[in-house]
């Protein structure tokens, strides 16, 4: 047992946030807040000259095949910036859902070119019911052959606007079904809804969209099990670099604002909330670790469902906890949206929220623990 | 014990009721399905609609400043002296919680609040008979001017410079956090007069025009992407020598001024219930699609917010109960202020979750907002409550020290 990094996460640590410090400073978080786009294509292109579009894809399609624990060492950076952009979709709901169900066909097609910054793709999973099981899925698929047509609204698919690909989640006959979805069709229409976080969340119209099935009519939702189980563990490696960095800020804060002659970290009131905060965000780390552990190192699936079920309840609520305290620890300053502890509490939400909030991964722990 | 209404206050009571019922402007009156908004906020409501740039708006501010008026209902608590209604602690009370019942903007703001009972108390009658009549009408609306960039929990080390200079006090420094001065008309301020003196005792309360030379309110804009506070900056500001309130150096005093006015807090209180009691609305009718899957686990924390708020109502009627007794509240306003501040942020935590990913969508038209996103943007509006009128931790401090003795760290 070792719950360090290795080497090579070391490495790509550090290489990460020292390239996000130069390259994706607060001025650039804020700038996409209000850009219509929401991400910088030239930002793009260079994080995937660092390979990290390709980094969970293996060699032989132009990744660097690197596994779901460093892939999750990055994605922490990631959220520490709060690095705005589709990467998240583009990888977790692009490239992972293609490694797992797509044809080789596929796979040739298209996994070199996301791991190039070439396409960006989206999943497009969730609809106006707004659930994240089987049941919620309710867009129509009419597939024939190797073709599907879609009708349906999907709610919350993130960077649908930029995204030149989705994948859809849709009913046929047979059941949920796959399918890669082009955008530039008259049958797909994405609409972006403002959200507190300011990231891209679209409303798609889907009307008699036409697709490509991706593995069998009707194997869907077993396709996406393992495809929302990383997507899920990503958000709480977004949320643990997020929360991270908000503590940090908030203990620099403490140590330089001077008030009654001390600074305001010299309280105890002051340090027992930063001691707090250490401890969800340390609690947060080990607890997805052990999740994307679980994946990465092909543990038994009751122990590996059960692991990012755990993972997700105690991150959104553990972060929600410390960014609260980050707010308070900060005063009057940290309710300005001039100041940037803010960016950190109002994207915490969104996190929290996507795949489940505490609540829903609650009820499946307490489900798989027999209770 | 008895949690009922005397005779008296029931027909007290149904006397507000009856004037709100057909007094309060059409548009203040709560909408079924919508949500009316936990308070105010710090800088919106009558204030922001007095100067709004609507004249609809404009016209509802004047129609219920009038009505209130008239009827001497302004300032409730205000002796019948001074143009007040003069009304016992109770039925301020009552008042209080019945205009929260309808989620009645109050009128006057800080004048009505803070400013008028300092004058009243400390006031020359100059000063009383230049500025409360004007408060009174809805003329004149107050910003405070307290806190500092360097002076936040620690206000009695603020910096800002009065140097007397013949019949005037020349002001240099800075403000900050000062709420609504862009709606206001005159600003009262915490100045240093002496700064020889130990920090509490060189400090003088002012007033003056907002639209003195070299005074100048630049807008900040809060994380909810809102206007509601701002930079006050002074440069040489020239303020009559006559605008001090009370004595020179004395200013932290009449700052401080325990007002013995109605105190429990109770309008959070009813408007956490009626928010919940919109919710539970919503869902049981138009809204009853956007109940989540697991439903029931929400539920039960909602009614743990209900039994909060139950548990913040008896802390509001334990205040009454003392001032009504002739007593005056030490430690229990501190409880009040940090139970209910934190209640408002639990709340809206709860609330916006029961929404689920909907909880995502801040903009209010939105067809993807349920209950206008009142809900998210409470999420984020909640924050300060812990921090302004004395932050939770100092709060916490006063409760340990002066109400219970406990030797100070
Ligand atoms: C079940 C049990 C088993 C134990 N076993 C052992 C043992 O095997 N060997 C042994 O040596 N001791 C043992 N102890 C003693 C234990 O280590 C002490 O109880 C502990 O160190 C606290 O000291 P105290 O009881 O004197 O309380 P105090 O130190 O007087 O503390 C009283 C309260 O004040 C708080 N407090 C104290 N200082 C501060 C501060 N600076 N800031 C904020 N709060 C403060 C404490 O947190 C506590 O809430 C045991 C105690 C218990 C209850
Ligand atoms: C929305 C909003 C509206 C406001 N409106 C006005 C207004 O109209 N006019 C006006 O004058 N001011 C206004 N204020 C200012 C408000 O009163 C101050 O923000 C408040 O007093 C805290 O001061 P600060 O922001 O400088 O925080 P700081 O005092 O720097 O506090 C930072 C943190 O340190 C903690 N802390 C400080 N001292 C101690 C201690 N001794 N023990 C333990 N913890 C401590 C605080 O609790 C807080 O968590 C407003 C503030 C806000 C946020």
């Amino acid at each position: 047992m070792d719950l360090g990094l290795n080497e090579q996460q070391e490495l790509l640590k550090n290489s990460a946030r020292e390239f996000l410090e130069n390259e994706c400073p607060e001025t650039h978080v804020r700038e996409m807040e209000e850009d219509e786009k929401g991400y910088s294509p030239v930002l793009w292109q260079k994080m995937a000259e660092q390979g990290w579009h390709g980094l969970l894809v293996p060699e032989q399609y132009g990744g660097a095949g690197f596994d779901f624990v460093d892939q999750m060492v990055l994605v922490e950076e990631l959220g520490r910036a709060l690095v705005p952009g589709p990467y998240m979709s583009s990888v977790f709901g692009g490239a992972v859902p293609i490694l797992e169900a797509g044809s080789e066909a596929q796979k040739q097609e298209f996994l070199p070119k996301i791991a190039a910054g070439e396409v960006i793709f989206s999943l497009a999973l969730t609809e106006p019911s707004a659930r994240f099981d089987e049941a919620g899925i309710q867009a129509q698929a009419t597939v024939s052959g190797n073709d599907v047509t879609i009708n349906g609204t999907k709610l919350f698919v993130p960077d649908a606007h930029v995204a030149d690909y989705l994948i859809v989640a849709a009913r046929s006959s047979k059941g949920v079904t796959l399918a890669i979805v082009p955008t530039k069709q008259a049958g797909v229409k994405s609409t972006v809804l403002q959200t507190i976080a300011r990231d891209k969340q679209c409303e798609v119209v889907l009307n008699n969209a036409k697709g490509t099935l991706l593995g069998a009519e009707g194997a869907g939702w077993a396709a996406l099990a393992p495809v929302i189980q990383k997507y899920t563990v990503a958000e709480c490696a977004y949320l643990v670099g997020l929360a991270q960095m908000d503590f940090e800020i908030a203990v620099d804060y403490a140590k330089e604002r001077v008030q009654f002659g001390r600074p305001i970290g010299s309280f105890q009131a002051i340090q027992h909330k930063c001691a707090d905060m250490v401890t969800d965000v340390d609690g947060s780390r080990f607890i997805m670790y052990k999740a994307a552990w679980s994946i990465a190192s092909g543990q038994p699936a009751g122990e590996t469902s059960i692991a990012v079920n755990m993972a997700k309840a105690w991150c959104s609520e553990a972060t929600r906890r410390v960014v609260a305290h980050g707010q308070q620890i900060h005063g009057g300053i940290g309710f300005t949206k001039d100041y940037k502890i803010q960016l950190f509490y109002r994207r915490q939400k969104r996190a929290e929220l996507a795949f489940g909030d505490a609540d829903f991964h609650r009820e499946l722990v307490a489900q798989q623990l027999g209770l | 014990m008895d949690w009922s209404d005397s005779p008296e206050q029931a027909k007290f009571r149904q006397e507000v009721r009856g004037f709100i019922q057909q007094k309060l402007p059409e548009p203040y009156r709560p909408k079924a399905g919508e949500a009316t908004g936990e308070g105010e906020g710090f800088a919106g409501g009558w204030q922001a609609d007095r100067k709004s740039e609507d004249p609809k708006r404009r016209a509802t501010a004047q129609e219920w400043a009038t009505a209130l008026a008239d009827k001497g209902w302004i300032a409730p608590a205000w002796p019948k002296e001074y143009g007040g209604a003069g009304l016992s602690t109770i039925e301020q009370f009552i008042y209080n919680q019945e205009m929260a019942e309808a989620a009645a903007p109050s009128v006057g703001g800080m004048g009505v609040s803070m400013l008028g009972p300092t004058l009243i108390v400390h006031g020359s009658p100059e000063q009383k008979k230049e500025h409360l009549s004007r408060i009174l009408s809805g003329e004149v609306a107050w910003a405070q001017g307290y806190s500092e960039p360097g002076a936040g929990s620690d206000l009695a080390s603020l910096q800002t410079r009065a140097v007397r200079d013949g019949d005037e006090y020349v002001i240099n420094g800075q403000k900050i956090w000062t709420s609504g001065a862009h709606f206001a008309d005159w600003l009262f301020a915490l100045v240093r007069t002496d700064p020889q003196a130990p920090k509490h005792r060189g400090i003088s309360f002012m007033i003056m025009d907002i639209k003195s030379p070299g005074l100048t309110v630049r807008p900040l804009i809060n994380m909810g992407w809102e206007h509601g506070f701002n930079e006050t900056f002074f440069e040489d500001v020239r303020v009559p020598a006559k605008n001090i309130v009370g004595e020179e150096n004395r200013g932290w005093y009449v700052g401080m001024t325990l007002l013995d006015f109605e105190r429990s807090g109770i309008a959070g209180a009813v408007s956490y219930r009626r928010g919940m009691g919109e919710m539970k609305e919503f869902l049981s009718g138009k809204g009853k699609s956007y109940r989540r899957q697991d439903w029931n686990t929400t539920r039960l924390e909602l009614a743990d917010r209900a039994i909060e708020t139950e548990v913040l109502f008896n802390f509001a009627f334990r205040i009454v109960t003392i001032q009504n007794r002739g007593q005056v509240p030490n430690y229990e306003a501190s409880v009040n202020k940090t139970f209910g501040s934190e209640l408002h942020q639990r709340l809206s935590r709860t609330q916006s979750k029961a929404w689920g990913l909907y909880a995502n969508v801040w903009d209010r038209t939105s067809k993807y907002a349920p209950m206008q996103a009142a809900h998210i943007h409470d999420y984020v509006g909640s924050v300060p409550h812990s921090i302004f009128s004395g932050s939770n931790e100092i709060q916490r401090n006063v409760i340990a020290t002066r109400g219970l003795g406990l030797p100070r760290g």
